[in-house]
């Protein structure tokens, strides 16, 4: 391939080579046919979408520095039983990704594999151009995991649940827990041991830990579980915010969500 | 509240923790109060002779501290575990082994300092000499530290598995016999006005090694029963 010049140009062979802000493509544009994209190499660091960047810079700012997330051949074995292989996903700055599929075709062991919870049969999860062992530390950095299992303790109130959370999670705090809560409405309830909640209101506390810290990568399993409509509403308007400055959703819901104005993509697991 | 930095990150697990076992307080009181059974009940299985109780006691406290330290081990990652919040530890950025510690010492505040408090007492009720207190309590201080640590590595590589009770207590026990024989064997050579300086020596020579291997080997283990 040397002997292209990335340009805008195509050379005689019909190959066009092309960089652009999330990477190199190589695009294969045969006369009377329409362009096709042929080879796309992503870049680490790639800038999201400027339309989809608003007026948080600081938020931007992360999102630019973070890298693509990035399922390369991923095979999942549970009980003998093949939930998928060669599977390829990517998740890109300004995405959300919403996995789809029936009850048991491995959602929930996807993302628990993308979380570096469990280990793939067969594959690997890169983050930017580095597979995920390597950088644990620094992925660890950028992700926040909603899971079937919220993490949110029974005993505690909802302000000490988040508090421990923003201690653990470190870095710069986003929020105060009030605040958060408060957005998820959850005011009056800040000083009442969560397991006195409904499931739904634990979800919420769950979901709450979202903006006590600045993470660019959203992994979130079944959010929408036992929240009611305007629990719903509260998280499409988080992921819409989210992904709008820069961040990456990965979510899976058997609920229809509404997202205008994302960059959706879908996977759909299990046939 | 700072919380920033793994310092920040292990002081809050450790308050944590310590909350949440002051809200259940059951957990630690049974333990507890199995101790105090188990020796109050062994004057009256073997009979009252002050010669018989005065050469059994060394022994017969060690064995009930280690048997209640035992029983308490499940708590040091079951409920995280089933509420998920064990996922939230392993993803988050911070050292998982320094976590680990941190859990470790707030179960031990709580599950194994009381036998060291509780021992004193329980070894008068055994007509155990007043010279063998002080190297009762030391060996204890140093003795229950180990078997939090290494039931830590036990309970982390069962907890995913449903009723695992009998597996922890065979993983664990086998490395807790060095513990029990060198900490029943300080007592009684100081009750006979023996040195007790070697085998106190080799309870902290374990308690540095489980201090710094076994944080770590419980961290690998959580990972592995979370996948």
């Amino acid at each position: 391939m040397g002997r292209f010049r990335p340009g805008a140009e195509t050379d005689r062979f019909g190959i066009r080579i092309a960089a652009s802000g999330n990477g190199v493509h190589v695009t294969l544009c045969r006369p009377g046919r329409r362009p096709c994209i042929w080879l796309h190499l992503a870049t680490a660091g790639t800038v999201a979408d400027k339309a989809t960047v608003d007026d948080r810079p600081e938020i931007a700012a992360l999102a630019r520095r973070a890298p693509r997330l990035e399922a390369r051949a991923l095979e999942c074995v549970r009980n003998d039983r093949v939930l998928f292989h060669d599977l390829d996903a990517a998740l890109e700055p300004g995405q959300v990704l919403q996995v789809e599929g029936p009850n048991g075709c491995g959602k929930t062991s996807l993302l628990r594999i993308l979380c570096g919870l469990s280990l793939p049969g067969a594959g690997e999860v890169y983050w930017g151009d580095a597979p995920l062992p390597e950088v644990r530390a620094e992925y660890y950095e950028a992700l926040a995991y909603v899971g079937h299992r919220h993490g949110v303790k029974g005993e505690l109130t909802p302000i000490e649940n988040l508090r421990f959370h923003r201690a653990l999670a470190g870095g710069t705090p986003d929020r105060v827990p009030g605040d958060a809560l408060a957005h998820l409405g959850l005011e009056g309830f800040e000083d009442v041991p969560c397991r006195t909640l409904s499931e739904g209101q634990r979800r919420r506390v769950a979901l709450a830990r979202l903006l006590m810290t600045r993470r660019p990568l959203w992994i979130l399993d079944e959010p929408l579980t036992a929240l009611d409509r305007s629990g719903v509403a509260v998280v499409e308007g988080l992921i819409r915010d989210h992904a709008r400055s820069g961040g990456m959703v990965m979510i899976t819901t058997h609920q229809a969500i509404r997202l205008e104005g994302c960059v959706l993509g879908r996977l759909r697991l299990g046939g | 509240m700072s919380g920033t930095g793994p310092l920040g990150a292990a002081g809050a697990v450790l308050r944590r923790d310590l909350t949440l076992f002051f809200r259940h307080r059951s957990d630690i009181i049974n333990p507890l109060l199995f101790f105090i059974i188990v020796v109050t009940l062994v004057p009256l299985g073997v009979g009252p002779e002050e010669s018989t109780l005065r050469v059994m006691a060394p022994g017969v406290v060690w064995v009930a501290a280690l048997l209640a330290a035992m029983l308490s081990l499940e708590g040091i990652f079951r409920s995280d575990f089933d509420d998920g919040s064990l996922e939230q530890l392993v993803i988050s950025p911070q050292p998982l082994a320094l976590l680990v510690l941190a859990k470790v010492f707030a179960h031990w505040l709580v599950s194994g300092l009381p036998l060291v408090v509780l021992g004193p007492v329980l070894g008068a009720s055994l007509f155990l000499p007043d010279r063998a207190m002080g190297t009762l309590v030391l060996s204890l201080l140093l003795g229950t530290p180990i078997l939090s640590l290494i039931g830590a590595i036990g309970v982390a590589l069962t907890v995913g598995v449903q009723r695992g009770g009998v597996l922890l207590s065979l993983l664990v026990l086998p490395l807790y016999i060095p513990v029990l024989i060198f900490g029943a064997s300080a007592v009684s050579s100081a009750a006979a006005g023996l040195p007790v300086i070697g085998p106190l020596a080799l309870l902290g020579a374990l308690l540095a090694l489980a201090l710094t291997l076994a944080p770590l080997g419980a961290a690998a283990a959580l990972r592995i029963s979370l996948s």
